[in-house]
């Protein structure tokens, strides 16, 4: 079997007396889309902000590629290939669409340390910026204040900012939140499309999306994954169903 | 889906008609500076010449607080610091017998580059208030550092025998030249800072303004790439410090008092914060009300400070703001007449 792309051994984190990583260990294999799943307030955007560097585990380690990154700070593992959306909309509201994602390719491509030029003209940065909007079906809103976008179109701008980095691995916290039923199925097409590319973690309560797109899911209750399986054994699990799905899946 | 409307081949630079524009405010500032001099010798007043030199030195310290308040959001509370160990370089070479601008003039730069990369390390490590703080801190320690320097004058300051010369030339000493070499600088450092907000550099620097959490996330180590900026300020101020003293032929611990860090403040928020030509209006329009009032009577201060005040709080976007909104207004009329 392949190396994972991601391996997390016996992550533990506690805020307080609260644990919210019960030693947590999984991996996500090259090109899979691994979903985690579970209820509010379970870990599951604890467990990003660890895995892209934001807290740091109490103990355990995170390895990414083989290579042990437990205690590397977000920049270094951004630039090992890790990239990430955040759960409450994190773009830079004053810059355009087409300057979010511009220095999102420059985070990757050669020094910023660069004090003359125009970096708003450089074709280099904004060619691949524009793709990638396109992709996400924001070519048309390239000049737009990212701040000015619709809720949705946030989301896809995220999406956006994080596929031109060209990742090993994407972290995408819970993309389709507070988007319309129009704009879920979008994504889901724009995810779909992106699936093989790189590996995904998603995590999503919107189960048509995870159920149409995982690989692989994890469920996470109370900060201990409870069960790790394909979408049907997922699915059919009565632990699972009792705990969990049971509600989700009215 | 929606098709791709944009081929990703188009090109995406702004309108040069947008940009020409926005070069035309500081186009104008300079032009006017330039032939100042001119109505100012036809009305021999040598003071106007000057005043306006002493705008200009403050202009390109506050050109350094506007780069790191308004483009990468770092409040600096201390930046005359930077400003008086410029012009204490100068001073204490001078009283050394080093009068000379090519070895003051570096010496100048780089001793306030260096005080801003120790300071900077520390400070940057800080975030909001803290910040704001600890370099406020640093400030207060530089000024009573000055005032203790007993060979250099203390509390009473220094004075210089002379302007430095430029190569072995007396050209400082008069006042025509020394002024149009101000306003060399100052149109060099504004370059300078143009380009250097518009630069890769300086777009890492205005999102982290933005949201420093996604530039972490997104692989910039912001922590550098402020101390670089950190380091370009002090050096400017370090720059504007060595001019104030060959204008001045006076060096004291009052250039680095925390009242002087405030004003440059109060200057960029007066012209506009975020800008860069709004500092220049800002210690324009903040030197020549000082003037004026002081000439007309001599409880300026008390109208000085609560005018200050209502501009800032009152007229979002400062003197230039005012500017372009009257700027519009008119486009709009004659749009429509
Ligand atoms: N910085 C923090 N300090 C203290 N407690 C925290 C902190 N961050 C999260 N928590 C708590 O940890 C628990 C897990 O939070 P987390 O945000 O990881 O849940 P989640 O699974 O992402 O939930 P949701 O589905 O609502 O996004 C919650 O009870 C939360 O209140
Ligand atoms: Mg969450």
């Amino acid at each position: 079997m392949a190396e994972p792309v991601l391996a997390l051994r016996d992550v533990r984190k506690q805020f307080g007396g609260l644990v919210v990583s019960d030693n947590v260990t999984f991996s996500v294999a090259p090109g899979e889309l691994h979903a985690i799943i579970g209820p509010n307030g379970a870990g599951k955007t604890t467990l990003i902000n660890q895995i892209s560097g934001v807290l740091m585990p109490d103990s355990g380690t995170i390895l990414f590629g083989g290579r042990d990154i437990t205690r590397l700070g977000p920049p270094e593992r951004a630039r090992l290939g890790l990239a990430r959306s955040f759960q409450i909309t994190s773009v830079l509201p004053g810059f355009s669409a087409l300057e979010n994602v511009a220095l999102a390719v420059q985070a990757r491509s050669g020094s910023s340390f660069r004090f003359f030029g125009d970096a708003a003209g450089e074709t280099a940065l904004n060619e691949p910026a524009l793709a990638a909007l396109a992709e996400v079906g924001l070519a048309d809103r390239a000049e737009v204040p990212a701040g000015h976008l619709a809720h949705g179109e946030k989301r896809a701008l995220e999406l956006a900012m994080a596929l031109v980095t060209e990742p090993k691995l994407l972290l995408l916290d819970e993309p389709m939140a507070g988007t319309g039923r129009e704009e879920t199925a979008r994504l889901i097409g724009v995810l779909r499309r992106l699936k093989g590319r790189f590996a995904m973690m998603l995590v999503e309560h919107d189960m048509t999306a995870v159920f149409a797109l995982a690989d692989r899911i994890s469920v996470l209750i109370y900060g201990r994954i409870m069960i790790s399986g394909t979408p049907d054994e997922v699915r059919e699990d009565p632990q699972v169903v009792a705990a969990y799905l049971g509600d989700e899946l009215e | 889906m929606k098709a791709p409307s944009a081929s990703p081949s188009a090109p995406v630079t702004s309108p040069p008609r947008s940009r020409l524009r926005s070069l035309a405010l500081p186009a104008l500032l300079f032009v006017a500076l330039a032939i100042l001099p001119l109505a100012a010798l036809a009305a021999s007043a040598g003071y106007v010449l000057d005043l306006f030199t002493r705008v200009m030195i403050f202009s390109v310290a506050a050109l350094s607080v506007d780069l790191l308040i308004g483009y990468a959001a770092l409040v600096t509370f201390g930046q005359a610091a930077f400003v008086g160990i410029g012009a204490y370089a100068v001073g204490i070479l001078s009283s050394h017998g080093i009068t000379d601008a090519l070895v003051a003039l570096p010496v100048a730069m780089t001793a306030a580059g260096l005080f801003a990369l120790l300071t900077g390390i520390v400070c940057l490590r800080t975030k909001g208030v803290y910040f704001i703080m600890i370099t406020l801190a640093f400030g207060q320690m530089a000024f009573f550092t000055a005032s203790s320097l007993a060979p250099y004058g203390g509390d009473d300051g220094l004075t210089l025998a002379d302007r430095n010369t430029l190569a072995g030339l007396a050209l400082f000493g008069r006042p025509l030249v020394f002024y149009y070499v101000v306003l060399a600088v100052l149109i060099a450092s504004y370059a300078l800072c143009r380009s250097l907000v518009a630069s890769r550099f300086g777009r890492v620097l205005r999102g982290t303004k933005e949201n420093a959490l996604r530039m972490t996330t997104l692989g910039f180590r912001v922590y550098r790439f402020q101390l670089v900026a950190y380091v370009i300020a002090g050096m400017l101020s370090g720059l504007a410090g060595f001019l104030l003293a060959n204008a001045t032929e006076f060096v004291s611990p009052a250039y680095m008092s925390w009242q002087r860090s405030g004003e440059l403040i109060i200057m960029v928020l007066l012209g506009g914060i975020g800008t860069l030509h709004g500092a220049i209006v800002g210690a324009a329009a903040f030197l020549l009300l000082e003037e004026w009032l002081a000439g007309f009577t001599e409880h300026w201060k008390m109208i000085f400070g609560p005018l200050l005040v209502l501009v800032v709080v009152f007229v979002r976007g400062g003197l230039i703001g005012i500017a372009a909104a009257l700027g519009r207004a008119v486009a709009r009329r004659f749009g429509r007449g």
